[in-house]
């Protein structure tokens, strides 16, 4: 029988075990004074080619392009003409009224769940606008950015968010969890992380197949803990595949904070290094330095130098989902004093520091977008809203499990409409 | 589907050939047909497999469609994701089935729903193959048959060879299927087949029709069984290894039993099935695999839900215990003659 209670042995100091804590909870007054945040423009800028190690200094600073007095400067900033700084504006204007109006709509008890990217919005659409418009994504469930900046339906997402019956994925997926292969967006899983070695897969299919096309893939801080980060990471080392693999640190994953995933003992950029590829750490909250990043990236992937792995750091300014109430376990002060501020801000002042750009302009888009939202939102509407009846056949249900019905789903399918014929006898067949 | 046509062709020309040469064989003639074809896993590359299964392949078709992979099966089946979502038809190999578990979210969760939750977007045309099963001194982490873990998942087929004739044509069809295939081979029955008598000297395939395997290409459809050997007294439902060892308990008893390979666990080939059990109103379920919630006892709640009127007897189970496959004794846990034996003369006692 082993003993329940072992005593000391020897003069050895009894072990302790270390929980990280976060060091706000609700009510603690904030002050980020201890969070290191460089000077923009200071970092050099390597070659896209460059052996792998000469990112690693980088991993662990940040690179930053936009500074104090909203201009852009040093060897990141990307140089993008007017016209793209104001698309770019637009876009991570459009993908927050579209966050702020289906946030309302799942309050207003019209679909089940929906995620915000609040504060993150920089992050998916400069990525975006970095890559080719074919190269592949594959996204986890805060990138809506890159959908709506690849020209997507507002109204499509909006008919996955309500589940209705013109919803692209008839149905089955959870609110947010889009798919699009026509632009580039691989089918949203809400197992995490299990995009990074697909990305990873995807990459050395078209390296295989000679293609041109890379891919991207992106995972929270908190995710990069499952084994599939790993995983991705390895293989793609070892095949040196033309793949950008981002992790989004915005700082909480639900109610853990980063601290979790290790954040307290090394930077997720600095986890390159251990594999041997190219890293970088990322403003994310600056649309600039992750513009310049990603496009570094993706030069490199695409002329046969390999992976990279981009850090972007950033804050979740609103809770996980619909179904998350961050006030219950982070200080409310963090979003307010978060150092690197508010994305769409900063490029705001950007382009009016540019003299490109008013206020006036802003506000005009801002309304505008609004109106942009509400119409799609309407439009589809009209195609039903979750649980008011309008949805997809009743037989899609069985469908697609396997390319062909075998004898046992439709067995069950016949028994799933004749519980449908007893619950609701009048009932005619699809559709209502 | 019409598969089976072409194996019926007498004068087609067969050669002789252990599971792993057929299984070899259908590998080189799919790869030739399909450029889209690409084959990764542990070893598999210019050693050509732990099992020899890939020998050859890399040399003839080059690293770009055969290679070795890192030692994380949640990479090489995660990695297969991808390359199918991009329209490769990607046939890793998972060294041992025993291996599989690392690779099961990609496996469960992304690969087998890929089409359903993406609404036919993003398909999943995977074959994974892996030897199973015990019967070679490999201990509790190189003997497993985990086959029910898979035929519980929707959206996941499984097949399962129990000749080197059946492994190449089931091999070829699952290659081609669009859905996710697991291909689980009998390691036992690689280099002949297995009568349970351990003690005895190993046959090879030389001799045993089954091994016996055509030229060139064809396909023995997913979901089909084969009748083993036809008869009135009893229906045997098994597959793999424990096709052989069953057979042999048969013959020896004298009893005209109906034994049935059902190659494919999903979808199963219902059909026959029904017909075999309610034809001999008896039936006995083996396989290998432990035996709580193994495929046996959904086996025998479709023949109790669908023959209930026909059966003369309570349905039989002979399987492995429900303890890890022990090294030492593995002939104790192997469901071998003496319990099949005892569960024959339950059965046929009156």
């Amino acid at each position: 029988m082993a003993e329940s209670q072992p005593g000391p042995r020897g003069n050895l100091p009894p072990l302790e075990l270390y929980v990280p804590e976060p060091r706000y909870r609700p009510g603690d007054v904030v002050d980020y004074s201890h969070l290191p945040v460089p000077p923009a423009g200071q970092l050099a800028r390597p070659d896209e080619a460059c052996p792998a190690s000469e990112t690693w200094p980088m991993t662990t600073d940040m690179i930053r392009v936009l500074d104090e007095d909203d201009r852009a400067v040093g060897p990141w900033n990307p140089g993008l003409d007017p016209e793209t700084l104001r698309r770019m504006l637009r876009l991570m204007a459009l993908t927050r009224a579209f966050d702020d109006r289906l946030y309302r709509s799942q309050r207003q008890g019209k679909t089940s769940f929906y995620m915000k990217c609040t504060g993150e919005e920089a992050i998916a659409i400069a990525h975006a606008q970095a890559l080719a418009h074919d190269d592949m994504v594959f996204p986890s469930y805060r990138q809506q950015g890159i959908l709506i900046a690849r020209g997507y339906p507002l109204v499509d997402m909006v008919n996955q968010i309500y589940s209705n019956r013109a919803d692209k994925l008839k149905g089955r997926q959870l609110p947010v969890m889009y798919s699009a292969r026509d632009y580039g967006f691989f089918s949203i899983s809400g197992n995490l992380a299990t995009q990074f070695p697909q990305a990873v897969g995807w990459a050395m299919a078209s390296a295989i197949k000679g293609d041109t096309r890379i891919a991207t893939a992106f995972v929270g801080e908190g995710s990069s803990a499952e084994g599939d980060f790993h995983a991705a990471m390895t293989f793609a080392a070892v095949y040196n595949a033309p793949v950008v693999l981002n992790v989004v640190n915005n700082q909480w994953a639900i109610s853990s904070f980063s601290g979790f995933a290790g954040a307290e003992r090394t930077t997720f950029a600095a986890r390159a290094a251990g594999y041997g590829i190219a890293g970088l750490r990322v403003d994310g909250n600056d649309a600039l330095a992750v513009y310049a990043a990603s496009r570094w990236a993706a030069d490199r992937a695409r002329a046969n130098q390999g992976p990279t792995l981009i850090e972007h750091f950033t804050y979740r300014a609103e809770g996980h989902s619909t179904s998350d109430d961050p006030s219950a376990y982070r200080s409310a002060q963090e979003r307010e004093e978060w150092p690197l501020g508010d994305p769409v801000m900063r490029l705001k002042k950007h382009l009016i520091a540019l003299g490109e750009w008013s206020e006036e302009q802003q506000e005009a888009m801002d309304r505008e977008l609004v109106e942009q939202v509400k119409v799609a939102t309407k439009e589809a509407e009209k195609n039903g809203v979750l649980g008011h009846g309008l949805h997809h056949p009743f037989h899609t249900m069985f469908e697609d499990v396997f390319e062909e019905l075998p004898w046992h789903l439709e067995e069950q399918a016949a028994q799933a409409i004749r519980e449908r014929e007893t619950k609701w006898p009048e009932w005619k067949g699809d559709g209502a | 589907m019409t598969e089976e046509a072409a194996v019926s062709l007498h004068d087609a020309p067969t050669r002789p050939m252990n599971m792993i040469e057929a299984i070899n064989d259908a590998l080189d003639i799919m790869m030739v047909r399909d450029p889209d074809i690409v084959i990764l896993g542990e070893d598999v590359g210019y050693f050509g497999g732990v099992f020899r299964a890939t020998a050859g392949l890399q040399k003839k078709f080059g690293r770009n469609r055969v290679f070795d992979s890192p030692i994380n099966e949640c990479g090489i089946i995660g990695a297969a994701v991808g390359m199918a979502a991009y329209g490769l038809r990607p046939v890793p190999e998972i060294q041992f089935a025993d291996y599989i578990y690392p690779g099961l979210d990609q496996l469960v969760s992304e690969a087998a729903r890929m089409r359903y939750r993406s609404a036919g977007e993003f398909t999943s045309a995977i074959t994974i193959r892996s030897p199973f099963g015990g019967g070679i001194f490999g201990g509790q982490t190189h003997s497993q048959s985990p086959e029910a873990m898979f035929t519980h998942v929707a959206g996941l087929k499984t097949v399962i060879p129990a000749t080197p004739h059946d492994a190449k044509g089931l091999l070829i069809a699952a290659i081609e299927d669009n859905d996710p295939v697991i291909f689980f081979e009998p390691k036992r029955i690689y280099n002949g087949p297995f009568d349970g008598y351990y003690d005895k000297p190993s046959r090879t395939w030389k001799g045993h029709p089954g091994g016996l395997v055509q030229e060139g290409y064809y396909k023995i459809p997913l979901g089909k069984a084969r009748i083993v050997r036809e008869g009135a007294a009893l229906t045997v439902l098994s597959y793999g290894t424990m096709i052989h060892v069953a057979e042999a308990v048969l013959a020896e008893k004298g009893i005209d039993a109906e034994i049935i390979d059902l190659r494919t666990l999903v979808p199963l080939d219902i059909e026959a099935v029904e017909k075999s059990v309610q034809k001999t109103g008896k039936c006995l379920v083996i396989h290998e695999a432990t035996r709580t919630s193994g495929f046996g006892a959904e086996l025998s709640a479709l023949v109790q839900e669908r023959c209930f009127y026909h059966l003369e007897a309570p349905v039989e189970r002979v399987t492995g215990f429900d303890t890890p496959y022990p090294h030492s004794l593995e002939w104790a846990y192997f469901p071998g003659p003496v319990r099949i034996g005892e569960a024959v003369d339950r059965l046929m006692k009156d």
